[in-house]
């Protein structure tokens, strides 16, 4: 039994390439070449090297003494906000721009919520010189305009998503078109572990890292290789996918996947996608997504932009339906909460979205020796602004 | 014998129209389809609604965001076409993303259809693979034909896989683009549709994406069996509204 992609990118029934036929040479050329760059030493070099010198990898495993001590239990935070950029989704971006160098392409587009991949890809596309468009839901533009300009700094143009409701979805929506519209030159950086095989498999393999260095950390403070639990939050669930990959298959080790609950989960604002979501496909994936019984997308919401993409990774909906992993939502009260509960107790402000994995300690009881690893997937600098509103600081 | 197959066969050049249901008003989609029937189009692809239309161009997206909004949903369009081929005889294809279809029921959506009398489906995020693993069976029971698509960048092998698993036409997508986004062909489309001219093709092909107007459609014809237009009648609809439909057929041939 394994909880991996097999060949043709499905976990159980979940996954696929569900794309039309505009986008297959552009995901088959893919396909047939990811696994086999991946492994060339060449390639392998580079990466390493990249997110040693340029990313700051590893990032510290650290063992969080004081938050540890409320909860009654042994917390370890794996410290992805310490990445260059704020967040682990530059070890994917950087994976896949020198996927996008092997593949011979000299144009990279992207999409963007929050802005923070979106950030991610135009600064490796300023460190390798190649042109970057990224796609940015108009609504997003207005409300996260730092990352905007941040983007602009780094020479990427950014576009924005008019169509549908003008955030995440579309803005993926919008990068799909422009990939169909440019299939020869153009390499498609997606920023989850969402859409058509082999994007989910491609990204969870570059942000396996995260795994991988827990495992040699926690052997060095704690005497061996696996925690009992590792916790992250799940939007499209990239920084999970990472943090979990390499305890997949090892049924020792729990897996708690956190969504965002927003206002409730049946308050009809939130994006408790495995509550909330029926079987569909969106972006190419045939996963779990919030949709009316018509069979329509709908719009999610969460007070953090990273969390509000209304399907979830076809690996999560696979970890939830196996009952392999446990999922828990988390309101944005709650979350918010958590968020500053962190800058008190450990000095360390953390991405809103991380907030939501920092929020279950506080029903979610684990024992005294239990060792938990929550992936503190970014820090909050983007955030600051709504936790100032939010806590009228 | 499926409608659609008897259309091929007929001597000429074929004039298919896309429209989206449900637009510009909910309930104008029976007079678009009879007034189509009336002025000479072949066959018509009905377009059923998506929330997010990942294949197509501002122009679709808008029409399909509108339908939506007016409150078209599939269970309302099967009502509005439950007694369509008392008065239409062409051949009726509905077109749309797979999302919709599978919340529906695959099962159920083909025997609906084939209660109307729908003949064909084209569903372009449902790929070959899977259709032919899990859904071909269903479609053939209830008499659909699939709609398979091609584009320039598509293999010479896949076009002939895709060749092989079709049955009535195959849609040749004109260029590597979103509907809409291209107005009229180059020396790119020449040479692309020269080349799967020479490929003898078992199945003929109904040319789509970039036709707008009488030239294009000549252009688009010259060696395929027909072709479709779908943004440039959306376009027609939204300035003239569905009581001049006639002048716009008229206009391509």
């Amino acid at each position: 039994m394994t909880y991996h992609a097999d060949e043709k990118g499905y976990y159980g029934g979940f996954g696929g390439a569900f794309i039309p036929e505009m986008l297959y040479p552009n995901c088959e050329e893919l396909r047939q070449n990811y696994l086999q760059i991946m492994a060339e030493p060449s390639f392998k070099a580079e990466f390493h090297q990249l997110l040693k010198d340029y990313v700051g990898r590893p990032t510290p495993l650290y063992f969080a003494k004081r938050l540890s001590e409320k909860y009654n239990t042994k917390i370890y935070l794996k410290r992805e906000d310490l990445c260059h950029t704020g967040a682990h989704k530059v070890n994917n971006t950087i994976g896949q721009i020198l996927m996008a160098k092997k593949l011979g392409k000299n144009r990279i587009i992207a999409e963007t919520g929050a802005g923070q991949h979106g950030v991610a890809t135009a600064t490796v596309c300023a460190l390798m010189g190649i042109d970057c468009v990224v796609y940015m839901g108009e609504i997003d533009i207005a409300r996260q305009a730092p990352n905007v300009s941040r983007m602009k700094m780094l020479g990427a143009e950014v576009r924005p998503a008019k169509s549908g409701s003008r955030t995440l979805k579309d803005a993926t929506n919008e990068a799909i078109r422009d990939w169909i519209n440019n299939p020869v030159d153009t390499h498609y950086i997606i920023g989850s572990v969402v859409g058509p095989h082999p994007y989910p498999d491609m990204v969870a393999r570059f942000q396996s890292v995260i795994s991988e260095e827990i495992k040699a950390q926690l052997l060095e403070k704690e005497g061996r290789e696996n925690p009992d639990y590792v916790v992250a939050c799940v939007g499209g669930g990239s920084n999970a996918a990472g943090a979990y990959y390499h305890f997949l298959d090892n049924p020792n080790v729990g897996i708690i996947a956190v969504e965002a609950a927003g206002k409730g989960i049946h308050s009809g604002e939130s994006a408790a996608t495995s509550v909330l979501g029926k079987v569909g496909i969106i972006h190419g994936s045939k996963t779990l997504l919030m949709q009316t019984p018509d069979g329509q997308i709908t719009e999610p919401y969460s007070i953090s932009a990273g969390l509000d993409y209304p399907g979830v990774g076809p690996l999560h909906a696979h970890l939830y339906t196996s009952g392999r992993g446990e999922f828990i939502s988390i309101t944005d009260d709650d979350a918010m909460t958590a968020g500053l509960g962190l800058c008190q107790l450990e000095g360390i402000i953390p991405a809103i979205e991380s907030s939501h994995a920092l929020a279950i300690f506080e029903d979610r009881k684990f024992k005294e020796n239990d060792i938990v690893v929550v992936n503190l997937s970014g820090r909050g600098d983007k955030d600051l602004r709504n936790y100032i509103d939010y806590f009228k600081l | 014998m499926n409608r659609i197959k008897q259309k091929l066969q007929e001597d000429k050049k074929l004039l298919s129209i896309y429209f989206t249901a449900g637009y510009p008003k909910l309930n104008d989609t029976v007079k678009i389809i009879q007034d189509l029937e009336k002025s000479g189009v072949d066959f018509i692809e009905i377009g059923l609604p998506f929330s997010d239309p990942l294949a197509d161009g501002p122009t679709i997206q808008e029409s399909s965001t509108a339908a939506l909004k007016n409150g078209m949903h599939t269970e309302l369009l099967f009502e509005q076409l439950k007694d369509i081929r008392k008065t239409v005889s062409i051949p009726l294809i509905l077109m749309g993303y797979f999302n919709p279809v599978l919340q529906y029921g695959v099962e159920e959506f083909c025997q609906k259809c084939q209660e109307i009398g729908i003949d064909g489906l084209i569903l372009p995020d449902l790929p070959l693979d899977v259709y032919q693993e899990e859904y071909e069976s269903i479609f053939k029971k209830h008499g659909l034909i699939n709609v398979f698509l091609i584009t320039p960048q598509t293999s010479d092998a896949r076009i002939k896989a895709i060749d092989d698993a079709s049955e009535g036409f195959i849609y040749m997508v004109s260029s590597a683009s979103t509907t809409g986004a291209k107005a009229g062909f180059g020396n790119e489309q020449a040479s692309y549709f020269e080349r799967i001219a020479q490929m003898k093709l078992k199945n003929p092909q109904i040319v789509g994406f970039g036709i707008s107007n009488a030239a294009t459609f000549a252009q688009a014809t010259e060696n395929a069996k027909g072709a479709i237009i779908g943004s440039a009648f959306i376009k027609y609809l939204t300035q003239k509204g569905v009581e001049k439909i006639e002048e716009f057929v008229k206009g391509i041939r």
